[in-house]
């Protein structure tokens, strides 16, 4: 019988993993914007498994806000990358710093 | 409460969000040479949004969203910093682009849509606003970074606080996540009764989540990584915009969601905040030493202001949150007015100079100049006759009150170590040798106004605001209790 505890822990796989995807990659900005999805999905396993557990209709409300959110994001993300990659044209992760500190 | 009677109270943000969208459509038929009308109907709609505040007080849409004073006051000074980082824009855009392209028409606008997301956030009395206002805000706080395309800087500043800011929109949400989950609700009310009945594991997890995504919005150690580098490379009005009312926002969603939400768990964010403030003083006064970038040390200047404000929130009464307040009141107005001094630094083509070595001898070729930074610098530090002293009282005061005596006592031992590298400033502008940089002559009567108006209510002047505003601050933190 697959239960809450199970979705949890799945939750907390993907968002780990996602974390250490944006910290741990050092080549191509797009596998960061695909582990800040895979972070949101997590959040959105999480929602929905508590909002059946609970029987309560906020979380997968939540999840819905949360889906919207995440496109814009992702859209914003990716144009921001198309100005960057314009002016540098690179978008490994290890080129971005022109500012140091 | 009728869907009319919850629109009216919420009526400010349907001001700005209706404006936006108009103004979105005259810019998309008249294009960058409406840039000038937009953005005075936009100040005048920042205006009206805030007179709107003046109604009625209560709760709409069924708790989502808060109208209280503790809102108002946050809400006056975010739509002064935008206003202001409106009025500053257009001359910074037309020198500093390559292009002579001007000021696009969506700066304005995107500011203005960044508002509503403020408004939300500091309005919101449910997990499920907070989070659609801090998106709002976030989502045009990133195209307002990468603003001026054609610079790389510009670019990788957008790039670098959309990766962080995402990933910290993602841990606040998993915290949401897991508090919604062992509380078996959104709303903050419901939430504080959870609380209540004594703190699980689950719902202790779920507030160190919140709180580190909440300590990452307001760019406070140890997630403070993005500022100094986002401040730098932005176009100079949006590092004013992001040094001022996104902070206010952000350090207000905090307090509400500490005080209202998870006030029966007071024990265990205390913690979190205490550190915060401690590493964010700490680094903020420490770092700042070695820059050579005006706007990277007014970004460690900020992550130093930030951690003061914490000590505030870290007391936890009524008294520390007034204290908070007028802290922010004060910083809104110091940073503005400090941002708009670097604006001035620009060479006889109207580049922007951001290097602190082109400030040497300063006093002799611009007195007025000189003595507005001076200002602003000995105000940050915290120097007693300048106002910037105040608020940094009140708040260790409030730590004091609660027997918090450790904290306060590194508290103004940072702000010393922070004196240093204010001061340095204004000794490099009154006692070095000025360079052969000279800067362009400043004819714009709003920059100048507003340097004066910002430096005259930080100089002792401003002491004659303390009986009113310390009564705001104070009517404004006892509606969250």
């Amino acid at each position: 019988m697959i239960g809450l505890m199970h979705y949890l822990v799945v939750g907390a796989i993907l968002f780990v993993l996602g974390v250490l995807g944006i910290f741990l990659n050092r080549k191509n900005v797009i596998i960061i914007l695909m582990s800040v999805e895979l972070i949101l999905l997590a959040v959105n396993i999480n929602l929905v498994a508590f909002s059946v557990y609970l029987g309560d209709l906020v979380g997968q409300i939540f999840a819905m806000f949360v889906l919207t959110v995440a496109a814009g994001e992702a859209a914003i993300g990716l144009a921001i990358l198309v100005i960057y990659f314009r002016g540098r044209g690179t978008i490994a992760v290890d080129d971005i710093n022109r500012m140091k500190g | 409460m009728s869907y009319a009677e919850s629109l009216s109270l919420t009526l400010s943000e349907v001001i700005l969000a209706a404006g936006a969208l108009v103004l979105l459509l005259v810019a998309g038929w008249a294009g960058d040479k409406a840039t000038r009308l937009i953005s005075w109907i936009a100040v005048v709609l920042l205006a009206v949004a805030g007179l709107a505040l003046l109604g009625p007080a209560g709760a709409a849409f069924g708790g989502q969203y808060q109208a209280d004073s503790f809102a108002a006051f946050a809400k006056v000074l975010i739509y002064f910093a935008a206003g202001a980082s409106i009025l500053i824009a257009p001359r910074f855009f037309q020198l500093a682009d390559g292009s002579h392209m001007g000021l696009r028409a969506e700066y304005p606008i995107l500011i203005l849509l960044a508002c509503v997301g403020m408004g939300m956030m500091v309005s919101a009395g449910d997990l499920l606003s907070l989070y659609v206002g801090l998106e709002l805000n976030s989502l045009a706080a990133y195209v307002l970074a990468s603003f001026m395309r054609s610079d790389q800087r510009s670019a990788e500043a957008g790039l670098k606080y959309f990766v962080l800011g995402a990933l910290a929109s993602g841990i606040l949400l998993y915290g949401i996540s897991l508090v919604y989950g062992f509380t078996g609700t959104t709303a903050f009310d419901g939430i504080a009764k959870a609380y209540g009945d004594g703190v699980s594991m689950g719902e202790l997890f779920g507030l160190v989540f919140v709180f580190a995504g909440l300590a990452f919005k307001v760019s406070a150690v140890p997630f403070h990584m993005w500022t100094p580098d986002v401040y730098e490379g932005a176009p100079t009005p949006v590092t004013t915009f992001f040094a001022s009312a996104p902070k206010v926002a952000a350090l207000c969603m905090a307090i509400r969601v500490a005080v209202v939400a998870m006030g029966p768990a007071a024990h265990q964010w205390q913690q979190i905040v205490i550190f915060a403030a401690l590493a964010s003083t700490i680094l903020g006064g420490v770092a700042a030493i070695n820059q050579t970038n005006i706007k990277r040390l007014l970004a460690y200047s900020s992550i130093n202001n930030v951690g003061f404000a914490l000590i505030g929130l870290a007391a936890g009464t009524q008294q520390g949150i007034a204290a908070v307040l007028t802290y922010l009141a004060v910083y809104v107005v110091m940073t503005i007015g400090s941002f708009v001094c670097v604006l001035q630094m620009r060479d006889a083509e109207g580049r922007p100079i951001e290097a602190i070595s082109a400030l040497a001898g300063l006093s002799r070729s611009r007195p007025g100049l000189s003595a507005a930074f001076a200002i602003f610098m000995f105000s940050l530090a915290g120097i007693p006759p300048l106002f910037g002293f105040w608020p940094k009282f009140l708040v260790f005061d409030a730590a004091v009150a609660v027997g918090l005596l450790p904290l306060a006592a590194v508290g103004i031992a940072t702000s010393v170590i922070g004196a240093f590298y204010y001061i340095k400033i204004v000794k490099i502008i009154y006692f070095d040798e000025p360079g052969e940089e000279v800067f362009a002559a400043n004819n714009n009567v709003v920059e100048t106004g507003l340097m004066l108006l910002t430096a005259l209510a930080v100089s002792p002047i401003g002491y004659l605001a303390i009986p009113v505003l310390g009564q705001l601050s104070d009517r404004a933190a006892g509606s969250l209790f």
